[in-house]
């Protein structure tokens, strides 16, 4: 196949912004042949050549891709935690690849929320407290700091595992507390590395759920995947392979509910 | 993210591995505990070295021969003062062998008391000694340590009052009455539980009557203050040491500001009397209290300084401490550092954490030592009193902080600009 992102169906978005339709906001994502090589001379490994997308606001991208596809090193850029080594990255409309240490950090805490494969939750701290966290490094006060991390805990069905640590959670559950955890500050774009990869199939549906829900309600998420079951959840789903996008399909339009449930409500 | 925030974060990382902050807490706890309750002990022996030289007597100065050089002269009141020691004896020092080196004399003692060429002198004590004399009562004996012949101006010079009885007086001397004052030790030995005021006891085969007992000075180092006894002059002179030369002679200034005069003039004395011109270096020795003082006061100031300064090496190696385990706790929350990065914490928040954690080792370690030292300090320690230096207190935590923050800002800097993802992927 070749590079690029193919004709969508729903919506005409081929390489700049077509003038036809008005876009009041800026795309929650904007990367514009983002290109990432590690090491340097005969040992260069180019994981990614030349990867452009747009994500625009409420919608549901699946990025996937096989094991060394690149989707990783793509995650790690979209989540501002590495830098492109060329190409252009706009988050929310605003120029990452410029940005030093400190606005990084305030934009990861103010405009991400990550979900990882691993939970990653801080062992020793109760639910709440990681799901405070985000908010407390954002500078909120602590009795609203709680009543959000409690309202985004209650959202994931945990209300009643507050103030329990991560290793008296079960898997799922620990991966709720990290969904809450993504959501507690309203991030502008939810982040997701392979968010089932060590849940059984129980809990992958809990979370996924979770994600629906997210997405109806208008919240924007991208979710980096190998399970083509996880990828039927979203609106979007983009194929990596070798570092370069080789196939962008819609199933669902922006602005409706995701697939999933669209088939429920039908 | 406000102070109490990071303090909190740091309170929850110690926390988390109690046994291990305890430990790290007890290197820097030892080093501060060391640091007082050393330089406490410093003191505390300063002050005691000081109090036996002030119970040698206010504004005296001790003129002793010294034809031997160097070395405590005969009349060992001086050497009593801090146990026998050589160190720090002022006045004029010499060494080598002299030709025509003259004994110290009564008549020296006479010019001495002359208002005229020595007018800042308010007495002059000519003192001889006999040492280890047996002294006997009733069946009764005991070897007196000290036996001294003097004037009764001794006993104000050199601070030894009377409890019971009587001083002897002028007249005694000038009769040359076999009367003795005798310490608290010799009354014990001797007489018991027996009033010794009026007893004739018998040192050496020569008869001497008890007047007084003087009251009792304790011991200082290894000597016993109240082994003595005290005569006239002439009655020692007669029956025991014989009309030789003086073993000291104990001056006393009219105050504490003519002590130095006092020297002055008794240098200038005993030189016209000696002989002694010029470059020719002096046959007596003259110890003033004062120069004493500062000279023991800056020998155990030094004495302080090395103990606080072996403390100190301890309070440094509990900060490598520090080091040490808050680069283990570096490594080992590297993903938590990771976590806390992908979700917004800026650098000063992780930085701020460590260092927090760091400087509250140190200083609870520090705070328990102080508590530990202050306590520890109530006890006697090798039979020195300590005596806490408030300094020493207020340095010694000022320190342990200062550690923590110096030896926990390397660890603390690794983990704030460690790479997210490179924490992240970190097991």
């Amino acid at each position: 196949m070749r590079a690029g992102p193919p004709p969508v169906p729903g919506r005409a978005v081929p390489g700049r912004p077509a003038s036809g339709l008005p876009v009041l906001d800026p795309p929650v994502l904007d990367l514009d042949h983002v290109t990432k090589v590690y090491g340097e001379g005969e040992t260069a490994v180019r994981a990614l050549r030349g990867v452009s997308l747009r994500v625009e606001r409420g919608d549901y991208v699946a990025i996937m891709g096989a094991s060394g596809s690149g989707k990783s090193t793509l995650m790690n850029i979209i989540g501002c935690l590495d830098v492109p080594s060329g190409g252009t990255y706009h988050l929310d409309g605003t120029d990452v690849g410029g940005l030093d240490e400190r606005r990084l950090a305030i934009v990861r805490n103010r405009k991400l929320g990550f979900v990882f494969q691993s939970f990653n939750l801080i062992p020793r701290m109760s639910a709440l407290t990681n799901v405070e966290l985000p908010l407390a490094y954002g500078g909120v006060k602590a009795a609203e700091r709680r009543r959000r991390a409690l309202a985004a805990l209650d959202r994931v069905g945990l209300a009643d595992r507050v103030h329990h640590q991560p290793n008296e959670l079960s898997g799922g559950q620990q991966q709720r507390v990290a969904v809450a955890r993504a959501l507690v500050t309203a991030p502008t774009l939810l982040l997701a590395d392979e968010p089932t990869g060590a849940l059984d199939s129980k809990s992958s549906e809990d979370v996924m759920n979770i994600f629906d829900r997210l997405s109806a309600s208008g919240r924007t998420l991208v979710v980096i995947t190998h399970e083509e079951e996880v990828a039927a959840h979203a609106k979007r789903v983009v194929r990596l392979m070798d570092g370069r996008i080789v196939e962008d399909v819609r199933t669902t339009p922006v602005g409706g509910l995701p697939p999933r449930l669209a088939g429920v409500a039908s | 993210m406000n102070a109490v925030e990071v303090l909190r974060f740091a309170l929850r990382g110690l926390s988390a591995n109690k046994m291990r902050s305890a430990l790290t807490m007890l290197g820097i706890l030892i080093g501060v505990a060391a640091v007082i309750l050393l330089v406490a002990i410093g003191e505390g022996s300063s002050r005691q070295i000081q109090q036996n030289i002030q119970r040698l007597g206010a504004n005296s100065l001790t003129i002793t021969p010294s034809t031997s050089g160097g070395g405590g002269g005969p009349g060992g009141g001086f050497a009593r003062a801090f146990g026998g020691g050589g160190r720090g004896q002022a006045g004029q020092q010499n060494s080598g062998p002299r030709t025509q080196a003259k004994d110290l004399t009564v008549e020296d003692a006479r010019a001495l008391a002359d208002p005229a060429s020595a007018p800042s002198v308010k007495s002059v004590s000519p003192v001889v000694t006999a040492q280890s004399q047996t002294a006997t009562y009733e069946g009764a004996s005991h070897a007196i340590s000290q036996l001294v012949g003097t004037y009764p101006s001794y006993f104000e010079t050199s601070n030894k009052p009377v409890a019971k009885g009587a001083y002897f007086y002028n007249d005694d001397v000038l009769a040359a009455r076999k009367v003795v004052v005798i310490g608290q030790t010799v009354a014990d030995d001797l007489f018991g539980t027996v009033d010794p005021l009026g007893k004739q006891i018998t040192v050496s085969g020569v008869p001497f009557t008890v007047v007084g007992v003087l009251k009792e000075a304790g011991s200082s180092g290894f000597q016993d203050a109240d082994d003595v006894a005290i005569a006239p002059l002439p009655a020692v002179q007669q029956s025991l040491t014989g009309f030789g030369p003086l073993g000291q002679i104990l001056v006393q200034a009219k105050s504490a500001e003519a002590v130095d005069a006092a020297q002055t003039e008794v240098t200038e004395v005993l030189n016209q009397r000696h002989g002694i011109t010029g470059s020719a270096s002096a046959d007596y020795r003259i110890l003033n209290q004062a120069t004493l003082q500062e000279t023991v006061s800056a020998a155990t100031g030094t004495f302080t300084v090395l103990l606080g300064a072996v403390a100190a090496i301890s309070l440094l190696v509990g900060g490598i401490g520090i080091t040490n385990i808050m680069l283990v706790t570096v490594t080992e929350r590297t993903r938590e550092i990771g976590i806390r990065k992908a979700i917004g914490a800026p650098k000063g928040a992780i930085l701020g954490q460590f260092l927090a954690e760091a400087t509250m080792l140190s200083l609870v370690g520090g705070l328990l030592g102080v508590l530990i030292a202050v306590v520890g300090a109530q006890f006697t320690i090798a039979g020195v009193q300590p005596v806490i230096v408030p300094t020493s207190i207020v340095l010694a935590l000022g320190v342990s902080v200062a550690i923590g923050l110096f030896f926990g800002s390397y660890p603390a800097n690794r983990a704030a600009g460690l790479r997210p993802i490179e924490a992240l992927r970190f097991e």
